[in-house]
């Protein structure tokens, strides 16, 4: 994937590299001739689909360590656990969408690498994703 | 407006040079290995893990540094079969039965728990098998196995990750084929090997595995026929050691590849 500033007809060159933490990546692009930037922003499946290749987008600062790929994204606990709380709370949920909830917030934590859901978690997944009232 | 190939300052990200830094690494990992063979089929369920560890086993007992490499990553069954524990560090490999060497995702994972990825949930198929044949990447480049007179790749049914492996390594490994006798069986097998062929393995031979008891056919016969390789072993359902130094005699014995010789 390349960048170019159509006004110059000038490749743009890597400029800056952000990972916000919600599992979105930014790169900046900045023409060299007249200074205009553009930033690539990436979804978490995109963002994914990059860490996925080993490889960092505007380049490795430091040689990769054995097995990194896969000590950072292989999930390594036995799965993931509910609270007593959170089985209580989530009982509460209607039963016809009880399975669709309980997706939901397993998603949300595995795709954070929690490995115990909590009503903390909850309320917390419930904000980030706009469930309120579920 | 400029197109793509038109475009050639150097890419600060250098992209296709980490590719290529990943490629040198496992060829550099694996060049005190004197021999790699991949064993597979086209069939679950034939006893590829277990012709693998018991064959490496008997490699092993005939002096051959041996090494095993468990590509099944979603069903790995090798830690056991060489009885490795499973928190054994991968980081120098773990050490089995008769001193075979292992690297599995099974020393990853709890005991129990399924392959899984942190990620996004939607739409993981998109980037699962990226995932996975990146794990194996690391597998081969990471391990350090020192020297090794065989390295054995137990490979999980399908020919996906037979085709990753060949991308990997960047030529096709040897290939000891793993079969029961059923036609089913044969059925399944000779897609895979023809798949092998295509790509340009070596066709070592064939293993029959689960003979003499309540699986009828003569598939081993019949593909060995078809491809023109010989039916290396036939494995009844509780073989003696004698069966496993024979076929390791035997597989010592083929002949090298292009890709031995590298």
């Amino acid at each position: 994937m390349k960048f170019l500033c159509v006004e110059c007809d000038q490749q743009m060159a890597f400029a800056e590299r952000e990972l916000p933490g919600d599992g979105t990546l930014a790169a900046t692009f900045k023409c060299p001739k007249c200074g205009r930037v553009v930033a690539m922003l990436t979804n978490p499946m995109e963002t994914q689909l990059v860490s996925s290749l080993g490889v960092e987008i505007g380049g490795r600062t430091v040689p990769a360590e054995p097995f990194e790929m896969v000590r950072a994204n292989v999930v390594t606990t036995a799965g993931l656990s509910w609270s007593a709380d959170a089985q209580e709370r989530l009982s509460r949920v209607p039963s016809f969408v009880r399975g669709m909830v309980k997706k939901i917030y397993a998603d949300y934590a595995r795709e954070r690498g929690i490995t115990e859901i909590t009503p903390a978690i909850m309320d917390t997944a419930r904000a980030e994703l706009g469930l309120e009232g579920m | 407006m400029r197109t793509y190939h038109q475009l050639t300052d150097p890419d600060r990200s250098g992209l296709l040079d980490q590719i290529g830094a990943q490629r040198r690494r496992v060829a550099e990992r694996l060049a005190g290995v004197k021999r790699i063979v991949a064993v597979m089929s086209g069939k679950g369920g034939v006893g590829k893990s277990y012709v693998t560890a018991h064959l490496a086993r008997a490699l092993a007992r005939g002096g051959r540094a041996t090494g095993v490499l468990d590509a099944d990553l979603n069903g790995p069954t090798i830690p056991g079969l060489l009885q490795i524990s499973p928190n054994a560090p991968p980081h120098p490999p773990a050490v089995g039965l008769d001193g075979v060497k292992c690297i599995s995702m099974g020393q990853f994972l709890a005991e129990g728990a399924p392959l899984a990825f942190t990620g996004p949930a939607a739409e993981s198929f998109v980037w699962r098998g990226a995932m996975e044949a990146s794990a194996l990447r690391e597998f081969l480049g990471d391990v350090e196995w020192g020297k090794l007179d065989v390295l054995l790749l137990d490979l999980p049914p399908g020919m996906q990750r037979y085709i990753e492996l060949c991308d990997i390594l960047g030529n096709p490994p040897p290939v000891l084929t793993v079969t029961i006798p059923t036609p089913e069986s044969r059925d399944a097998v000779r897609r895979a090997m023809r798949a092998a062929v295509d790509r340009g393995s070596e066709l070592l031979g064939i293993v029959e595995n689960m003979v003499g008891g309540e699986l009828h056919g003569s598939a081993a016969n019949e593909l060995a026929a078809e491809f023109g390789v010989p039916v290396l072993a036939r494995v009844p359902w509780h073989p003696s050691t004698d069966v496993w130094n024979a076929l390791m005699a035997r597989v010592s014995d083929a002949p090298r590849t292009t890709h031995d010789a590298r």
